[in-house]
């Protein structure tokens, strides 16, 4: 942005944290959302460290024991801890989808920014790419790339990374798009601005609020997307925990009624996915100045 | 009006570059195999010679372009290449397992939008009742769901603890016999042939499999349909409407449903492409004799040419129905064909 | 025929309630158009949909009466209201376009009014749609029956709108801002329709406007509405003539009539003598045969067809046309941002013309040329403060920075009337004014010796047009700059400009100064503009300041 003294981006700073606290008093649903969120960064960083058991010792002592005090989620096929194997699995699924969000929002955001302010061949070029992509239902092109790429987490998250890009890259084209010719635009023209600089300091900020919906929407699709194909066999391998892998190891027991086995890693992964969509609203509204009072 | 025919005319000939667009892409994945395709292709138990073999009739020993002209000239004469586990040309599997597939798909997302669309509807009309917040509930846990956990815990309560679902295998009970293959569509055919018992065992056995998958679709189809008919109800004309003493009926649905439906089916779109994803998951978890659980089944033993037609065989379906709602939309909305669109 | 008493409106908001409407008491005769005048937020529009009852959700009717014909409308049943609205009381609306069902035919909507009043069967509404549509006066009704609302143009769609509205034969017609968005010779002669229409099937009529001018043209009666409230009423002369309340006199004042100077728009203690400006006679820029070309999707547009004009130093010059006639793509061409297909610009002499639009930001003429955009609240980057954006001009193409720009920026402020303290905030937490003072401020940053005036007032409510005119005016002895007023309205143009300049369909139709132009125009259409404008009661003891 602008250069400014320092005695003015302290200010900025201050009223940044101010309309923070302003926007989680004004929202409990948004407060509770980033409550969660937290404590699921706890779970992906120090998750290893905290719980209770090895989540790869197995103990043939204890085997498909329902929950219990000793074993909070109870035991699998393997005598395994289920608490410990799903708070382990946090840090691998976040991961994933984080790594795979942030791929698609940039890739995605400087096509979407150049498509959508210079227009022409290079806006109808992508238009083609996109619809191209768009034109496979995603979670089965997201199975192709990774039977076609290898069974890897790496190719996990560049399928995941691949499918969200079309996302990203539209809704950056529509804002830029629609701010292209606004007099605001125009009037950084005015001022000497290069079209660069117009596009990285006036237009794209703009652009933020609608993008913090997409990317906390995402996150979360993101989660499901790798669960699910790990659930199919793709990806991370046994026995190594993830969610999705401890919902499949699970459903096999479903049948006989040992149901904990895959209701507490797929509650735990609605959860976290729910948190995620619930953030979106509050991120909109911290990057928003004019919700700023 | 011509201008009309014109406008899905051009809406048919914009598929076409999508259509090349998606062979190009599921070429490419073909050949993207890790190390050797021919390894892969020739099966575990290939010897040099065989390896050799297979690679020659791949064509994979020609160069990129020309090996995308044969696999295109093999996709027009529809050859798929022939399936490792079963032995038999993929495209002939597929065709048996699709209408498996389609049936519980369809099912799904006639029984989704059926709830959806009076939900939103309802929850639009009533802003801030009990209603409204049931659907704005559903609609963020709604997006939220795992299907396959879904699934699971449809199974656990429905089957295990009361009993009142058959066992989640397949489409049918082996107790029954199954209906003649003409259309594949199992509740078509037991119905046609009037056969009220295996009909209803068909029914019992879609109904879970058909729930789960509707409750993912649910979601993003009451959020739209919510959001478009309080766009419709805020709009300008709307207000004529009222000032001009018209009945709440035609004010709801003569202006406001019928502007609010088009937003709706442009996410139908979006939601079919959701939806033949979550099939995957669905038809695995309910052991589902489908395209999904026949592409997973190929993934576990590495059935490559299995699994690149399914990826085909989806995209161009997919493309289809694309289409159809374009065209159906096109219809609907008397502004397409029109020049300042 | 209406009677209103004690009136009040509130809306539920999210930090409590807001009251729209505090309180008020007015009457309408058999036969009578009464207006309602106020700016933005003066709750006069919210009255009319009170008592048609079509408030929108979180609005409600606080405390009052509203009696029409003997039925009490504050406690009639919902039902009583649905054949009440649209049969006995019809509402037409501002934005025509919108107003009307994109998607359903423009006969059938109007076949849905009188089927719902049972004034036509399924045999002949057909017929009487038709005969709806010849009432307003549309040309082959029977093919503008068949039409979609965006086949139609604005005016068109408006006089749709009427036809909906008059289609039953109501005995009272609200007509909340019908004309506004429209152009001033589709305004006139929408105007002229339903006045005519309302002085033949003697109805009675309210007209809600933000147009002071408008109301006393086509009021028998005008009601002076301000936060909520009604600061005064009367007929249209004594209202001019002798305003009793200071807001209203404030509104009379700021209406651009006959005979006033810029400074007679301010209130009387504002009224200091306006500095002069000094023309000289060497030109500063010079249009010749400038043309613009647009590849459209049925073959070529043309936007403007050879042009030619000039602009002294200091000099002042108005461009006036109606929406299409070509002059936002001139002055887009003029301040460089848009490419001409043909002619030349001269800027002292030099041609200007030949640097591309793209390379004129790296020019060090883009600082003697600049622009003063239309919408104040489309030219300010919402995630700028006041301070960024007058910044953004003086770091880029000035080189200032710190203490030096903030020095600047400070002055600059203080130019434009701009309180120091708001030059921290965002646009959302500006008023219209405010954020129209940080625009100007940001153009005349650099001090250039041309600047484009893109219609800078048509956002803005009255008053806030009269500070803002004058403000230009002193910008300008101060600073000497040239300016170019692109505007739609001729009388303001006048206020402020030296040299007149007409457009119709890309071509000048007429130009000279200014003076000649207003009071002997040559041309049938700047006739037809001039005849077009409303002609509110000029001022009876002209004082000259």
């Amino acid at each position: 942005m602008t250069q400014s003294t320092p005695q003015t981006s302290t200010v900025a700073r201050q009223g940044m944290l101010d309309h923070l606290v302003y926007v989680l008093r004004g929202n409990p649903v948004t407060l509770i959302a980033f409550v969660m969120f937290a404590l699921i960064l706890v779970a992906a960083v120090f998750g290893p460290s905290l719980v209770p058991y090895d989540p790869l010792a197995s103990d043939s002592d204890h085997v498909l024991e329902a929950p219990s005090l000793q074993h909070w989620f109870g035991t699998d096929n393997l005598g395994r801890d289920v608490f410990s194997r799903v708070v382990v699995a946090t840090r691998l699924d976040l991961t994933i989808s984080v790594a795979a969000v942030a791929l698609s929002f940039v890739i995605g955001s400087v096509l979407g920014a150049i498509a959508g302010y210079w227009g022409g061949v290079l806006d109808a070029m992508l238009n083609r790419i996109l619809d191209t992509i768009m034109a496979f239902p995603l979670f089965v092109l997201a199975m192709g790339i990774v039977a076609a790429l290898g069974n890897t987490i790496e190719n996990i998250i560049y399928a995941t990374a691949i499918i969200n890009i079309p996302f990203y890259a539209r809704l950056v084209r529509a804002e830029v798009n629609i701010r292209r010719d606004a007099g605001f635009v125009r009037a950084a023209k005015l001022s000497g601005n290069s079209d660069i600089r117009i596009l990285a300091t006036h237009i794209f900020p703009n652009t933020l609020p609608p993008m913090m919906v997409q990317v906390s929407l995402n996150l979360g699709w993101a989660i499901l997307n790798a669960a699910g194909l790990s659930f199919i066999g793709l990806g991370v391998r046994p026995p190594t925990p993830e969610w999705g892998i401890l919902v499949a190891e699970g459903a096999n027991y479903i049948v006989s009624g040992e149901w904990w086995l895959a209701l507490f890693p797929g509650l735990w992964l609605m959860i976290a996915v729910f948190t995620f969509n619930l953030l979106g609203d509050g991120l909109r509204d911290i990057v928003d100045p004019r919700k700023r009072t | 009006m011509p201008s009309r025919l014109k406008a899905s005319l051009m809406r048919i000939a914009q598929a076409i570059p999508v259509v090349v667009g998606v062979v190009i892409i599921s070429f490419l994945l073909t050949r993207a195999l890790p190390g050797d395709p021919a390894v892969y292709f020739a099966g575990a138990s290939a010897d040099e010679a065989s390896i050799a073999e297979v690679r020659e009739s791949l064509g994979l020993d020609k160069p990129l372009i020309q090996q995308f002209f044969l696999y295109t000239g093999d996709l027009l004469q529809g050859n798929l290449g022939n399936s490792l586990s079963s032995g038999q040309p993929v495209l002939t599997d597929l065709a048996k397992r699709l209408p498996a597939s389609l049936e519980l798909t369809l099912t799904a997302l006639i029984l989704s939008c059926a709830i959806a669309i009076p939900l939103g509807v309802l929850a639009a009309t009533r802003p801030g009742s009990m209603i409204d917040h049931i659907c704005r509930v559903l609609v963020t846990a709604g997006v939220s769901l795992p299907t396959f956990f879904t699934g699971i815990v449809l199974i656990y309560v429905f089957y295990y603890l009361l009993g009142w679902a058959p066992s989640p295998l397949g489409r049918l009970d082996f107790i029954y016999i199954s209906p003649d293959q003409v259309t594949g569509f199992y509740l078509i055919e037991a119905a046609l042939a009037g056969d009220f018992e295996p009909w209803l065992g068909a029914v019992k056995q879609l109904i879970l499999p058909a729930t789960t998958l509707a409750l993912f679709t649910l979601a993003p189809l009451a959020r739209m349909t919510r959001a478009a008919m309080l766009t419709a109800l805020g709009s300008d004309f709307i207000r004529t409407a009222r000032a001009a003493g018209l009945s709440d009926g035609k004010i709801l649905y003569g202006y406001a449903f019928r502007n609010a439906i088009l937003p709706v089916i442009t996410t139908l779109g979006m939601v079919f492409s959701f939806s033949l994803g979550a099939n995957v998951l669905v038809e695995k978890v309910f052991a589902w004799p489908g395209i999904g659980s026949y592409a997973v089944e190929a993934l576990v033993v590495s059935d490559y040419a299995a699994v690149q037609g399914f990826v085909l065989a989806m995209a161009l379906l997919f493309v289809a129905l694309n289409l159809v709602i374009d065209l159906a939309y096109t219809l609907i909305d008397p502004r397409i064909g029109f020049d300042a669109r | 025929m209406l009677t209103i008493k004690d009136l009040a409106v509130s809306f539920q908001a999210r930090r409590g309630q807001v009251d729209a409407v505090k309180g008020i008491t007015f009457d309408l005769g058999k036969g009578e158009t009464l207006g309602i005048v106020g700016e933005s937020g003066s709750g006069k529009s919210v009255t009319s949909y009170a008592l048609m009852r079509i408030l929108d959700a979180g609005g409600k009717i606080k405390a009052g009466d509203v009696t029409y014909s003997g039925v009490d409308l504050r406690n009639a049943t919902e039902s009583e209201m649905k054949d009440i609205r649209g049969s006995e009381i019809s509402m037409i609306f501002q934005n025509p376009r919108a107003a009307l069902n994109p998607i359903r035919k423009v006969g059938h909507q109007i076949e849905d009014v009188l089927r719902r009043h049972a004034k036509a069967t399924n045999q002949n509404a057909r017929q009487k749609a038709i005969e709806a549509l010849k009432a307003v006066k549309i040309r082959d009704p029977e093919q503008r029956y068949e039409a979609y609302p965006f086949e139609l143009s604005g005016g068109m769609c408006q006089r749709i709108v009427i036809a909906i509205a008059l289609a039953c034969d109501p005995r009272l017609l609200i007509a909340d801002e019908p004309t506004t968005g429209l152009d001033i010779t589709t305004q006139k002669s929408v105007m002229d329709l339903v006045s005519d229409l309302i002085r033949d099937r003697g109805m009675s009529a309210i007209l809600i406007t933000h147009d002071l001018g408008l109301a006393a043209q086509y009021c028998d009666r005008i009601i002076v509405m301000k936060d909520g409230k009604i600061v005064e009423a009367g007929d249209p002369l004594s209202l001019f003539h002798n305003p009793q309340h200071p807001y209203t006199r404030k509104l009379v004042d700021a209406t651009p009539r006959e005979g006033e100077t810029i400074r007679s728009l301010l209130p009387e203690d504002m009224r200091v003598p306006l500095l002069p400006h000094k023309i000289e006679d060497e030109p500063l820029l010079q249009v010749i045969n400038l043309t613009k070309t647009y590849q459209g999707k049925t073959g070529p547009v043309h936007a403007v067809k050879g042009i030619s004009f000039d602009v002294k130093k200091g000099q002042s010059v108005g461009l006036v046309g109606e929406s299409g006639c070509g002059k936002s793509t001139t002055s887009e061409m003029l301040v460089r941002l848009l490419d001409p297909t043909k002619g030349e610009i001269l800027f002292n002499g030099e041609s200007i013309s030949d640097i591309p639009a793209q390379k004129f930001g790296k020019s060090a003429l883009r600082r003697d040329i600049q622009m003063v955009f239309q919408d104040a609240t489309d030219s300010l980057n919402p995630r700028h403060t006041a301070r960024q954006t007058i910044a953004d001009p003086l770091q880029r193409l000035g080189g200032l920075s710190g203490v030096a720009l903030g020095a600047r920026i400070e002055e600059l402020a203080t130019l434009v009337g701009l309180p120091h303290s708001l030059l921290d905030r965002f646009p959302h937490q500006l008023s219209g004014g405010q954020k129209a003072r940080v625009g100007i401020a940001r153009a005349v940053a650099l001090e250039p010796k041309f600047l484009i005036l893109d219609e800078p007032t048509a956002a803005l409510d009255v008053s806030i047009q009269a500070i803002v005119l004058n403000l230009l005016a002193d910008l300008r002895a101060k600073l000497g700059i040239s300016y170019l007023f692109v505007s739609h309205d001729l009388h303001v143009v006048r206020l402020l400009c030296d040299h007149v300049i007409v457009m119709r369909g890309g071509q000048i139709v007429e130009q000279g100064p200014a003076d000649d132009v207003m009071t002997n125009p040559k041309d049938p259409y700047t006739k037809e503009l001039l005849s077009a404008a409303p002609k509110p009661p000029l001022r009876r003891v002209v004082t000259q300041p």
